[in-house]
Parts: C-alpha cells; sequence; structure tokens
C-alpha cells in the first residue's frame, strides 16, 4: 500500500509538472490520464519533453539520459522511470 | 484542452503519428570554402564566412564527425562552398550519418558511391535570372547529371523577377523527372531589381499555390508554407531573431528561451568556428526569406498549432514537407 501511495503522489506530482511546465489549460492533476500518450495525443515533442526532464532532475535528483526520452510515452511510464531510478540510487 | 485526437480524424492523426516521433536533430556543415560559381546573393560569401582556415585533414573530419554523431546529431546537412568538390568529406559523412547535400548540381555524384544520398539542387529561377545572378544557366547541366534521380530534387529559389513566370521552371524540373521545393531569395548582396515588395509576395503566394495544385507530383510543399514564407507571418506572430529556431544552440542566449532546433549547430569548414546560424548572421533577420528556418519555425511550434483543426493539418502538411525532403517518409 505505501509503495501505491509513492506511486500516486509521483503521479501526480508529474503531471503538475508537465501542466506548469507546458501551462496546459483546462485539466488539473487529478483530471491528468496517466496513460495518456504525451505525443500521441498532448502534441509534447523533444523540446517539451527536455523542459520537463530538466524539471523532473531537479525535483528527484536524477539523472535523465537523452536517450531514455523515448521511454517516457505517458505520466505512468515516467513515473516507473523515476521509480527505477531511484530504486538503483538506494 | 485539445488532444490530437480531438483535432484530427483517424486519417490525419495517422498522418500526425507518421512523423511525430522521428525526432531529428540536424546540423550544418560548411564542407568546403571553395565553389564553382560564385552567385550574386550568396550568403556564404558576401557574409565572409568562407574566411577561415580549411581542414585539409581528412583523418580529422572523421573524428569530427564522429563526435557531432556522439553529440546526438542524426541528420547532415552538407552545404559550402560546393560540397561536390570534396568528395573525401562527403563520403566521410555518408558512412557516418543520414546526409543531405546541398550542390549546384554542375557536379555529378557517383550513385554507385552515394546510392541513397539526398541531393538538392540549387535553382535560382529560369536560365536568365541564372546568367544574371549566377553567371550560367547551371539547369542545362545539373538536369543532366540528375535526370530522373529518386534521390535528388531542385531547391528553387524564387526571385522577385520570377513573379508570373514560375510555371515553365517546374514544367522543365517535371520533364526530367525531379521534384522541386520552393523557397525565396533574399538578396543579400543588395542586387538591383530583386528586392521584394508585399505585393510580388501577395503574388508569388497565389501562383505557387496554384503551382502546387497543378503539379501535385512534382512539387514538395505546402500552402500554408507558401503563406508563411511570403508573409513572414505565423498565428499572429513575425519571423525575426526572437522567433528563428535555426539558432547554433550554443550562441543562443536569448531570454526569454525561443522554441528551437535542439542541438542545432552550423560549423565552419576549419571545423572549430560557428556560424550564428543556418544562414548570414550578416544577414536581417527580420526580412530573412530563408525556407528551411521557417519551416522549422512552424515545426518547432506544434502544440502552439493545436487550436484548431486546420491549424493542426497545416503543422502537419508542412511537417511531412520537411520529412519529404529528406525522404525520412516516402515522396
Amino acid at each position: 500500500m505505501p509503495e501505491r501511495i509513492a506511486t500516486e503522489g509521483i503521479i501526480r506530482h508529474v503531471a503538475e509538472i508537465i501542466i506548469g511546465e507546458l501551462k496546459l489549460e483546462d485539466i488539473t492533476p487529478d483530471t491528468f490520464n496517466p496513460d495518456m500518450d504525451l505525443v500521441d495525443e498532448l502534441g509534447i515533442d523533444s523540446m517539451d519533453l527536455a523542459t520537463i526532464a530538466l524539471v523532473l532532475q531537479d525535483e528527484y535528483k536524477i539523472v535523465i539520459d537523452e536517450d531514455d526520452y523515448p521511454k517516457l510515452k505517458t505520466v505512468r511510464f515516467i513515473c516507473e522511470y523515476i521509480e527505477e531510478k531511484l530504486t538503483a540510487k538506494h | 484542452m485539445n488532444t490530437i485526437s480531438s483535432l484530427l480524424n483517424e486519417d490525419w492523426h495517422e498522418r500526425y503519428r507518421r512523423i511525430a516521433n522521428l525526432n531529428i536533430r540536424s546540423s550544418i556543415y560548411d564542407l568546403t570554402n571553395r565553389c564553382n560559381l560564385r552567385c550574386k546573393g550568396c550568403f556564404f560569401f558576401s557574409s565572409g564566412e568562407h574566411i577561415v582556415t580549411e581542414e585539409m585533414d581528412i583523418e580529422k573530419w572523421e573524428h569530427f564527425i564522429d563526435k557531432e554523431k556522439a553529440r546526438g546529431v542524426n541528420l547532415a546537412i552538407l552545404i559550402g562552398g560546393e560540397p561536390t568538390l570534396c568528395m573525401d568529406r562527403l563520403e566521410a559523412f555518408y558512412k557516418r550519418l543520414p546526409t543531405y547535400c546541398a550542390t549546384n548540381g554542375l557536379i555529378k555524384l557517383s550513385r554507385d558511391k552515394f546510392p541513397d544520398m539526398m541531393v538538392g539542387i540549387s535553382l535560382w529561377g529560369g536560365g536568365e535570372d541564372e546568367k544574371v545572378l549566377r553567371g550560367k544557366d547551371t539547369f542545362a547541366v545539373s538536369s543532366k547529371n540528375y535526370e530522373g534521380d529518386p534521390y535528388a530534387y531542385y531547391l528553387y529559389t524564387v526571385t522577385p523577377r520570377q513573379v508570373g513566370k514560375i510555371e515553365p521552371v517546374i514544367k522543365r524540373i517535371a520533364d526530367v523527372g525531379l521534384k522541386v521545393h520552393l523557397q525565396l531569395l533574399s538578396n543579400d548582396e543588395s542586387v538591383d531589381g530583386f528586392y521584394w515588395r508585399q505585393g510580388e509576395l501577395d503574388d508569388l503566394r497565389l501562383e505557387m499555390d496554384e503551382m502546387l495544385d497543378h503539379y501535385p507530383q512534382t512539387i514538395i510543399s505546402s500552402k500554408y508554407y507558401h503563406e508563411v514564407i511570403t508573409t513572414g507571418m505565423m498565428l499572429g506572430r513575425r519571423f525575426g531573431w526572437q522567433e528563428c529556431p535555426s539558432v547554433t544552440e550554443s550562441l543562443d542566449t536569448r531570454k526569454p528561451p525561443v522554441r528551437r532546433l535542439i542541438h542545432f549547430y552550423r560549423w565552419a569548414a576549419d571545423l572549430k568556428t560557428i556560424h550564428r546560424c543556418c544562414t548570414s548572421a550578416t544577414r536581417d533577420c527580420s526580412t530573412c526569406k530563408d525556407g528551411a528556418a521557417h519551416m522549422s519555425w512552424i515545426m518547432v511550434n506544434k502544440r502552439e498549432h493545436m487550436n484548431t483543426t486546420r491549424d493542426m493539418q497545416n503543422w502537419t502538411e508542412v511537417y511531412e514537407m520537411f520529412a519529404k525532403l529528406y525522404r525520412l517518409i516516402p515522396w
């Protein structure tokens, strides 16, 4: 259960970051579908992803390799990626 | 909030998907300072960008290209000078990276050596304009060298004198089995009679649209690109230094940061000097007509086009045009 809470917390935080950085309107962290394809539906491009990655790196003290950007297709995948990086650190 | 699927029907969405994940990281390389033409209005010579000591050691070029590849570049755009004067350097790029060669077409590239290298052949109007601006009618030679070549097309730089007269040029190109992309002269050397007036640009836009309707198999273009390049406007914004996406990354100090090509550099032939942008730093950005810069300007502003279905279709068509020019998707 705590793991689930942690995951949901990261999902919500990532959604907040995306909404804030991309100045998305008419959407909140609560209504953000974590499985929505960020490129195919939200229209995010690699510059957007680079902007988001910079914030995530600062927030979670991790390094996000540019080669990994294609993996970051949804908020849920980003969350899993962050969790993997955090686990590897400890 | 608009999403792609709320704006595009399934056909358009499929077209979007085909180009949305290409993730191109291009950079431009002056392959040489030499040219076998001296065209009036060539930014390379008029701005003095050729005044660097050209690196002659092919091993240093090879090492440099390897480093560029490691930097993430996945499309090398070779200009000059005339790149075909340095076949060994062309080959060094071609063996390592997807490579595009911008040439005047006077020297034929061996298709045995470079079977699928994309070639853009410059053409500055019809025969008379070519003689005035370039000293000769290059089409007579380049069309023989590249007739029917599936990996070559003309980059037709339309001049103000060509307005109302571009169809014969398009037909000549179609007749030799090649395709063409249209761009506009920037008149960097202030040649008399080659300045643009807005009325001419308005007429040209209509003419380019009409040509695209008549020659859809020959012209690689889009009407939205015609609109943006002839008006200098996109979504109510005017093209200029504060908007241009094709600025060398390490020289880009603009605040706030501008939407731009990621990791884009333009390197001089000494492999040390970097140029500010894809054309000349001496050019007035507010009057720059560079086709690639305008195309990229549209492409890097994807989400800004997610307002209406028409805007998103326009964006998709321009990205498709770019992808076709480099054969990233089929013609």
